[in-house]
């Protein structure tokens, strides 16, 4: 697979990324997904058996794409988590799975009341839905994506490679890490 | 799936200069390919409205205008669907870009552009990239059913020189 077929990652992981696992993992996951995205939000406990298959083989990492035009909360979700994860990346995490579990309650009133647990203020989010570095990280993610050949939500790549087989298949989706993980060894 | 090449028709080749057409875009407007003389266009060929892969490929086009505009370039979406179909499809999915039907003489501008399959008789999923002149600088044709995603096009349009990027250069009179 060449850097030129649109399916590698085309911005690599690396430490800037909000992670789980270990960063020495064989195998890296990454999702490109969208907190209001009913897809992204069936794969959200995908992962998470994913992540119970392959405990410390597997780095899981999650960028944003925010649809802006399908999902009108899609934006303001996906600012409001990198906000609270500009102050803790624990933090980031209780954020994420907040949003993917409340998927029907995520308006700015909902999401001020998530991060508010958090320590972050409504006042510091609406500032954020304004501008800065959690609305221009949200677009970086989204522009990598755009690059990388993510073509909906979500998209997933294991080790650089974007992965085209069907992700709801979690056997599959499991040997498939596997794989990975035996080639990167 | 069975062979979707069997009934598609060669694409127009890179260096080809791209036919003029004009279209409608809604039922009072229409649309020709040289209103865009002088800016990069990019073309998106697609079989059908509302079907869950195009919808995905239009969304996420949608999402990326502020990347076209960057490069200078114009999106333009055409099926072989009817305006009244490409208007609720645009409202629904608050697209902000022309969505042209191909759709009397059906499918004449997609056959032109070889990007028209016979036996569905609707256009292809084929993707075109013209410079500020008009002329053809990258196509992609996907298979029936597979999102081609918009990292082939970005690269396309990067690689435009200044003068196939530049409708100043491009001689237009504006």
């Amino acid at each position: 697979m060449s850097a030129d077929d649109g399916r590698t990652l085309a911005l690599p992981a690396s430490a800037k990324d909000h992670a789980q696992g270990p960063a020495a993992a064989r195998v890296t996951l990454v999702e490109y997904g969208d907190y209001e995205c009913p897809y992204c939000g069936n794969a959200y406990s995908i992962v998470k058996q994913l992540q119970a298959e392959m405990g410390k083989e597997l780095r899981f990492i999650f960028r944003n794409f925010p649809l802006r035009q399908a999902h009108e909360h899609a934006q303001h979700t996906a600012i409001a988590a990198e906000l609270v994860g500009a102050k803790s990346e624990k933090d980031f995490w209780a954020m994420h799975d907040t949003l993917y579990e409340n998927q029907r309650a995520l308006d700015d009133d909902d999401l001020a009341r998530y991060a508010k647990t958090l320590g972050v203020t409504s006042a510091e989010l609406a500032a954020a839905y304004e501008g800065g570095p959690a609305a221009a990280r949200v677009r970086a993610d989204f522009r990598s994506g755009v690059r990388s050949g993510v073509n909906g939500t979500p998209t997933f790549f294991v080790n650089g490679e974007r992965y085209d087989d069907k992700w709801t298949d979690v056997p599959t989706f499991v040997a498939a890490l596997r794989a990975a993980a035996t080639a990167h060894a | 799936m069975t062979t979707n090449a069997k009934k598609a028709r060669e694409l127009l080749a890179v260096g080809t200069q791209a036919p003029e057409f004009t279209l409608h875009s809604t039922p009072d407007q229409q649309v020709s390919l040289s209103d865009f003389k002088g800016t990069p266009v990019v073309l998106v060929f697609y079989p059908a409205d509302w079907s869950p892969v195009c919808g995905d490929q239009v969304a996420l086009y949608n999402e990326m205008l502020d990347e076209f505009a960057e490069a200078n370039a114009q999106l333009i979406g055409i099926s072989v669907d009817g305006v009244w179909c490409h208007l609720a499809f645009a409202k629904n999915g608050n697209l902000h870009f022309p969505l042209l039907a191909d759709f009397e003489p059906k499918g004449d501008v997609s056959k032109q552009y070889g990007a028209f399959h016979d036996e569905l008789g609707e256009s292809s999923r084929a993707l075109f990239v013209l410079d500020a002149a008009g002329v053809i600088r990258w196509t992609h044709l996907s298979p029936d059913g597979v999102n081609p995603g918009a990292a082939g096009i970005l690269k396309a349009l990067d690689a435009l020189t200044p003068e196939q990027r530049d409708s100043a250069s491009a001689g237009k009179a504006s």
